[in-house]
């Protein structure tokens, strides 16, 4: 199961966590936080193609939009549809209810060049 | 994500380190320091609309116009007849010669020779410059106060109460009034006016007694309230939004304020042009807009019917009471009926035209 301490992050804010060759991905606690109150997201369609660091999803807050970029390449296999009725989950818990997709992903590589919680945390220092 | 704002050379209220104390989320507002929220922007929309919420509104400017011919000197600057019986006040546009909006500000009489005009934030100096430019030909005398004045909005169906246990007699006084009044010991005034379509009052102190309003309310169960539910609450209430809603280049027409517009009453700065586009008709006017499907439209966002574009948005919101609302300016032909689409980052979102405002309730 993905949580905060065995995930990997983007310097975006994405986190990613990698089970086999696929990966479910969300945002950050501190984005979360900072972003506020989410009302609405745009995720991406299943079977859409994704390149690491491409915009690829828009999390609506009450005052602003926020892009969300793929950490990782590959084709999205999944969305979290719960949140298309519940999208208030991703501030409740960014790293359990709350993961946005899921990437079939096309360079495990990538993974490891992302940072660990420790290293992300100190980035958002 | 956005990022946090660098606090430096950034102007603070007295009220700065109170929100700050309270977890107030600081940004950049024109150059002020002010919080854009506290807990959350949908608690604080709860608050004001079922309880009472307050506003950290220092920001905004008191400009006081005094002398014999003070409100001589107000009509010729304002489009609406502005009263000048003492204590009422007056909403109204100031609009250049072109008949575009200025400025949007209440104008409240003290006396018949001496009003105070409420400002917007970012339009103090130009608007003193423009009262001074145009105070030659009157026997005024014009003073920007605003450095010398806190003020909170004090907001919601509880907020009259919350402000009787500071201030004797507020609940008995009128929409739009003002009042001269003591607290803590230093004069103030309080105005029962807002910018939430909510009832309530704002009140302005000295920068010293205005932090300790702001303490008695907070220990009364009053919510702070940031910029961001300010937002909302006003969309919703269908106000305007200066130099969002309007940026210089509309007319109060236009701007869906006609009602603002005396054309009756004695010459006034830019009469001859609002004149004309009253004759002439209107090619566009703010238009409000309710997306019926999901997302969450914004300023900036393009407003079409069958694929050609009829408007485009000046404000736009999640509502917690309709969901995406916005306002824009559109076509004058554009129909209720019509059906219409709103491009929200790319994706068309079915919406409808709908009369302003969006909520309608007590004020």
């Amino acid at each position: 199961m993905h949580t905060a301490e065995n995930s990997k992050y983007a310097k975006t804010h994405e986190w990613a966590y990698l089970e086999g060759d696929v990966a479910t991905v969300g945002i950050s606690d501190h984005a979360q936080q900072e972003i506020g109150d989410i009302v609405f997201i745009d995720l991406p369609k299943v079977g859409q193609q994704v390149s690491a660091g491409q915009n690829c999803c828009v999390i609506e807050s009450v005052k602003s939009a926020s892009e969300i970029y793929a950490p990782l390449s590959g084709e999205v296999t999944q969305v979290n549809e719960a949140l298309k009725t519940e999208p208030g989950l991703v501030n409740q818990e960014a790293h359990g209810k709350g993961w946005l997709f899921k990437i079939k992903v096309s360079a495990p590589a990538e993974y490891e060049s992302l940072m660990d919680l420790a290293a992300y945390q100190a980035s958002v220092k | 994500m956005e990022e946090s704002v660098s606090q430096n050379n950034l102007k603070k209220t007295p009220l700065c380190a109170a929100c700050e104390a309270a977890g107030g989320k600081m940004v950049d507002f024109h150059g002020w320091l002010l919080p854009v929220q506290f807990e959350s922007i949908i608690a604080e929309h709860k608050a004001v609309r079922e309880g009472a919420g307050m506003f950290d509104v220092s920001h905004m400017g008191q400009v006081f116009v005094e002398g014999p011919d003070a409100w001589r000197f107000l009509q010729y600057i304002n489009t609406n007849n502005i009263k000048n019986t003492a204590g009422c006040g007056t909403y109204s546009h100031m609009v250049n010669e072109k008949g575009c909006i200025i400025d949007d500000a209440i104008s409240f009489c003290l006396t018949p020779e001496k009003f105070l005009v409420v400002v917007n934030a970012a339009c103090i100096d130009t608007d003193v410059a423009w009262f001074k430019k145009h105070a030659d030909k009157f026997n005024v005398q014009i003073t920007d106060d605003s450095a010398h004045w806190g003020m909170i909005a004090l907001q919601g169906p509880q907020a009259l109460a919350h402000a009787a246990k500071l201030i004797n007699g507020v609940e008995s006084m009128a929409r739009f009034t003002i009042k001269e009044i003591t607290l803590f010991g230093a004069k103030g005034y309080v105005t029962r006016t807002g910018y939430t379509g909510e009832d309530g009052v704002e009140i302005m102190a000295s920068p010293e007694a205005i932090v300790k309003v702001w303490d008695a309310l907070l220990n009364a169960g009053v919510k702070p309230c940031g910029l961001g539910a300010r937002d909302v609450l006003r969309l919703e209430a269908g106000y305007l939004l200066n130099g969002t809603d309007a940026d210089g280049t509309q007319t109060p027409y236009e701007a869906g304020c006609g009602w603002v517009v005396k054309l009756a009453k004695e010459d006034f700065i830019g009469k001859a042009a609002l004149e004309a586009q009253k004759a002439a008709g209107l090619k566009r006017r703010l238009t409000g807009f309710m997306l019926t499907g999901a997302g969450v439209p914004r300023g900036g966002c393009k407003v079409f019917k069958n694929e050609t574009e009829v408007g485009v948005l000046t404000s736009g919101t999640y509502s917690p009471l309709f969901k995406g609302i916005a306002v824009g300016y559109a076509d004058t032909n554009l129909q209720e009926a019509d059906a219409v689409e709103i491009e929200v980052h790319g994706r068309k979102i079915p919406a409808k035209k709908v009369k302003t405002p969006f909520y309608k309730n007590r004020v």
